[in-house]
């Protein structure tokens, strides 16, 4: 970078943000810290309030209430332009009339910044767009373009640079190599990058801090890892990731492990890893930490780990994994990855199985608002149509 | 095809035609075919005051018009909201009265006992004590009655402009004022193009303005041509005349849209 000189990088605050339209508060209290230099993302479902956060950041939105300020200084009354905060916008909003070159020069021209020519030209070289400087944007292809956009945000040297679905235009396949190139210039520069995204698989990847927004909130916030190892509610269970969650209630306590009653079965979890306050509980295991094995051995199970027996209704090959769906005695799904590293030991359709885990593996969540909060509402109404189907079945 | 060349080629090669033809001696008002290629240059000696007038009024009334129109388009484009649709069809709602009506309508509204000029005239504005019949009006008429064909294409240009792009520039540190020189003005860039040659073309051939607002002294092209056609019967005069504004407005034109630098629009 032309960047040489040491300039401080601060960290971002956001305290008690709010943003209201009408009655609706799209952002609700937001406090939070992004620390200089991450590559902080902000995941949720569409209208859960990560733009309206991110604009305000901007400046292109007013907050209702609360404050932004980097380091110490408060810029919540600073416009748009007067900010130290450069944006990648979703459509990337490249001047259309303008050439990549002048594209990317546009900030600099504005601060009146000098050695232009040079700047731009080490931009575009990061970038490796130098051979495209006077093609017009639309004679780009779209990577190219999120490139220039990526440039002509970043050439300013934002104190924070912000990013709106940045790859959402782009096919899977260049948006995977988009998501190296990203974290590579992220780290290139060291500027402090905050990454808006309703794709959790995005987020993990190139984040190192996530936190996943619902309904104007934070719902969790942290290293990618933990929180898919350990969601402290039932939206980010099963919004990061998937989750098969058991309604139960509150039973004893047997060592340092809490015990829950569902179904008729008891399950216990580690009470560090439980984040319940009433009675109604919420046992919660990730399909990759399931083992599934034979009915007839179930004696192999050791003693400690909660199990259930079911039924195999579905088995779908992926290569490096299986997916199997498990039908409970109480008619709940349970979805189950199992590595395929044993060839030809699968179970099939109709087998009666019982599937187990490790207490370690569990986490129970407070069950007050039930248990498909956070599921793809497109997954529910897919369920409800499978459901009714069944029910119309003529009996066999 | 066949539409072009009943209406357009064959007017075309007969006015032509009848712009060379040689008056028949002893018979006034008669002319026959000719290839009097004087009849220009008497045409030009006698009007180019005439030509020239043409030209300035109907190149103020267009910077006049994008003056008025331009904030107007704006603002109907990018802030009118739910009152958009009502606000074109208002622009649009004059044309449905004829533009002779709407021409004699300045006629009273700028009438020497009218109060337009009654309140100038308290302010000591007007030199002439009058607007009617002076150049004044007829440029007035002129930017009022062409002012649609200069706000649409405006606004459809402006339209079209992504307001994601206004955002991206103030993001890249460009004030509102920055903004509009950068990004908006040159992306309306087409409208005003189409606005002005909408306006100009038509205003610098017109004559129902100059006569029914102005006096003799502010005679337009247009006024010309008609008196020639209609009472002094010089045919090849007045055919001479129309060649020669379509020309200078063709000549005009493409300088216009060569300085703007947006050929693609031809």
């Amino acid at each position: 970078m032309a960047n040489n000189e040491a300039r401080p990088v601060e960290d971002l605050h956001l305290r008690n943000l709010t943003k209201k339209f009408g009655d609706v508060a799209a952002v609700d209290d937001l406090t939070l810290t992004i620390p200089a230099g991450s590559f902080f993302a902000l995941l949720g479902a569409s209208g859960c309030g990560k733009t309206t956060t991110l604009r305000m950041v901007a400046g292109l939105e007013d907050p209702t209430g609360g404050t932004i300020s980097i380091g110490d200084k408060d810029i919540t009354a600073l416009r748009a332009f007067e900010r130290p905060v450069n944006t990648v916008f979703q459509s990337y909003a490249l001047f259309p009339h303008l050439d990549i070159f002048e594209n990317v020069a546009f900030g600099l021209r504005r601060r009146g910044v000098k050695d232009v020519k040079a700047t731009v030209e080490q931009m575009l070289d990061l970038v490796e767009l130098a051979p495209m400087a006077r093609r017009k944007p639309t004679q780009l292809s779209g990577g190219q373009q999120q490139r220039v956009a990526v440039a002509r945000a970043l050439i300013n040297k934002p104190d924070v640079l912000l990013l709106d679905e940045p790859l959402g235009a782009l096919d899977l396949k260049l948006r995977r190599q988009m998501q190296i190139e990203l974290k590579r210039i992220q780290t290139e520069v060291g500027t402090t990058f905050v990454h808006v995204t309703h794709d959790q698989e995005e987020a993990m990847t190139m984040a190192d801090t996530v936190a996943v927004m619902n309904s104007g909130r934070i719902e969790q916030l942290g290293h990618p890892a933990d929180i898919y190892e350990l969601p402290r509610t039932v939206f980010v269970a099963n919004f990061l990731g998937q989750s098969n969650l058991i309604a139960g209630t509150r039973g004893g306590n047997s060592g340092d492990d809490l015990l829950v009653e569902a179904n008729g079965l008891t399950f216990a979890i580690p009470a560090d890893r439980c984040f319940v306050d009433g009675s109604s509980v919420i046992v919660g295991v990730r399909p990759e930490k399931i083992t599934i094995l034979d009915a007839v051995d179930a004696d192999r199970i050791p003693d400690h780990h909660n199990r259930l027996s079911g039924r195999v209704t579905d088995v779908s090959y992926m290569g490096v994994s299986t997916q199997y769906l498990v039908q409970s005695a109480w008619d709940q799904e349970f979805i189950v990855f199992e590595q395929n590293v044993v060839v030809g030991d699968r179970s099939d359709v109709g087998d009666d199985v019982v599937i187990h885990w490790s207490p370690r593996h569990t986490f129970g969540l407070d069950g007050s608002a039930g248990a498909s909060v956070g599921v793809d509402p497109e997954v529910l109404a897919l369920e409800a149509v499978n459901a009714s189907l069944v029910s119309d079945a003529p009996e066999a | 095809m066949a539409w072009l060349g009943v209406f357009f080629a064959i007017p075309f090669v007969t006015l032509f035609l009848t712009s060379l033809q040689q008056p028949i001696p002893g018979k006034s008002g008669k002319y026959m075919f000719g290839l009097e290629f004087g009849n220009y240059v008497t045409a030009f000696t006698e009007y180019w005051p005439v030509f020239l007038r043409s030209f300035v009024y109907a190149g103020i009334a267009t910077v006049l018009a994008l003056c008025i129109a331009y904030p107007l388009a704006y603002f109907i484009a990018f802030r009118a909201g739910k009152w958009r649709s009502l606000m074109l069809v208002l622009v649009i709602a004059p044309s449905f009265a004829s533009f002779l009506l709407r021409t004699y309508a300045w006629k009273t509204i700028l009438s020497d006992e009218g109060i337009v000029t009654s309140t100038l005239n308290a302010l000591h504005l007007l030199p002439d004590g009058r607007i009617l019949n002076t150049g004044i009006a007829v440029v007035a008429g002129l930017t009022y009655n062409f002012l649609p064909f200069m706000i649409l294409p405006l606004y459809a240009a402006l339209e079209k402009i992504d307001p994601r792009l206004i955002e991206a520039a103030s993001d890249l540190y460009a004030s509102p004022q920055t903004a509009f020189r950068k990004v908006t003005w040159p992306l309306s860039m087409p409208g005003v193009v189409a606005g002005t040659l909408l306006t100009f073309i038509p205003a610098a051939g017109d004559y129902i303005n100059a006569e029914l607002l102005g006096s003799t002294g502010n005679r337009m092209i247009g006024n010309a041509i008609q008196t020639n056609f209609i009472e002094f019967r010089d045919y090849p005069t007045a055919s001479a005349l129309s060649f020669m504004l379509m020309a200078a407005i063709l000549v005009l034109v493409f300088t216009y849209i060569r300085r703007a630098g947006t050929e693609d629009l031809l």
